[in-house]
């Protein structure tokens, strides 16, 4: 019975993966309304969905969380990057042009900013913890802007691969405390309107960071900031390699 | 007609992750800068348009495209669910200070770059 039941799942991925997701939605939403915090149901949801993942890879020593166990293998479909883009750009329908077209310089000019800072702070972190040379600081400082431009730079300068491993955990740790955070950050830096969201997306970069934090804080500004977001990873793998690596290799000399 | 929505969606999809990717290559990267936002901007774009000439979207197009939107926070919490957690806690002190600082410091520059928007605004 049982050997039939979890062989429809696994034949059926996507769609259970709709139930499991539909369940922990349905849960968070009881754990909001008990704590009477009925607006943190999203974030719960998510932190939720963070703590599966756990579980999912200490089960499994796999690298994605829960859809390393077999019967959940279609989250990674339903969570996957393909539906995910998708639904990120359903969220621009209803957005105005001119609201864009408003926060658009503070935008700009945030994504290049956001860029440097987190690289110079990761850099400071990884000379603090020991590392000398240039190639793996500017590794690790690419890994504190997103788990793709870290892997990228140290492909690109040939750092070694346990540096590769720290700059995509880095990255990691950054989208996943941006998720978790930003829905009791947002109160504090002003984080309530389509500018301020432009701005955030340019600064933090990481596209599912960015996503599932403004997801619990405030859907309708989701369109605005994933719209800056999407261009920073972009922009992080063509300055970090180039421009920041000359910059750490000038200091360190 | 709500598959007219979901079509309209992919269209954007689809172009604007070829813009991305054609300007990666332009870049020298072989990869997509910024597809997704050019996809948003598409959307945007069509959507601001057609109703600027006063023939929005047909209700039920617009639908379609709804739908998808409201699928976004559980697509979020299966994203989250698929993530290497595990690595992030288990690599040490460099990931966890590096991109744990990088996203605390960064929250505080959101208000200072923010005004740059609104003085630009007003």
């Amino acid at each position: 019975m049982l050997d039939l039941l979890s062989k429809i799942i696994k034949a059926n991925g996507l769609v259970f993966a709709f139930v499991v997701v539909a369940l922990i939605t349905l849960l968070a939403d009881r754990i909001a309304t008990a704590i009477k915090q009925k607006r943190m149901s999203s974030s719960i949801a998510i932190m939720i969905g963070l703590l599966l993942a756990y579980i999912g890879g200490v089960l499994t020593n796999g690298k994605r969380g829960i859809a390393d166990i077999e019967l959940f293998s279609g989250m990674a479909l339903l969570g996957g990057s393909m539906l995910r883009d998708y639904a990120i750009i359903s969220t621009a329908y209803g957005a105005k042009w001119e609201n864009l077209k408003k926060a658009g310089f503070a935008g700009t000019v945030s994504l290049f900013v956001g860029v440097f800072f987190s690289f110079f702070v990761g850099c400071v972190v990884a000379l603090l913890l020991g590392y000398k040379d240039a190639v793996s600081v500017t590794t690790i400082g690419g890994g504190a802007c997103t788990f793709i431009v870290g892997p990228v730079t140290g492909t690109a300068l040939k750092a070694s691969s346990e540096v590769i491993a720290l700059s995509i955990a880095a990255g990691v740790v950054k989208s996943i405390l941006t998720m978790a955070l930003t829905p009791f950050v947002a109160p504090k830096i002003g984080l309530n309107n389509p500018a301020a969201a432009m701005v955030y997306g340019g600064i933090m970069g990481t596209t599912s960071g960015v996503a599932g934090g403004l997801a619990a804080t405030d859907p309708k500004l989701v369109p605005y900031g994933a719209m800056t977001a999407t261009f920073y990873t972009g922009l992080g793998c063509l300055l970090i390699p180039s421009v920041g690596f000359l910059i750490v290799k000038a200091i360190l000399g | 007609m709500e598959i007219l929505g979901l079509g309209i969606l992919g269209g954007c999809m689809i172009a604007g992750l070829f813009m991305g990717n054609l300007l990666g290559k332009l870049v020298g990267l072989n990869s997509d800068v910024g597809g997704v936002g050019f996809a948003m901007l598409f959307l945007v774009f069509l959507s601001n348009y057609l109703e600027l000439k006063g023939k929005p979207l047909p209700e039920r197009v617009g639908r379609g495209i709804e739908f998808i939107a409201a699928l976004y926070i559980p697509i979020i919490v299966a994203m989250a669910a698929i993530q290497n957690v595990v690595a992030a806690i288990k690599g040490g002190a460099i990931p966890i200070l590096a991109g744990g600082l990088a996203t605390l410091l960064s929250f505080f520059l959101v208000p200072l770059l923010a005004r740059l928007g609104s003085k630009e605004t007003s």
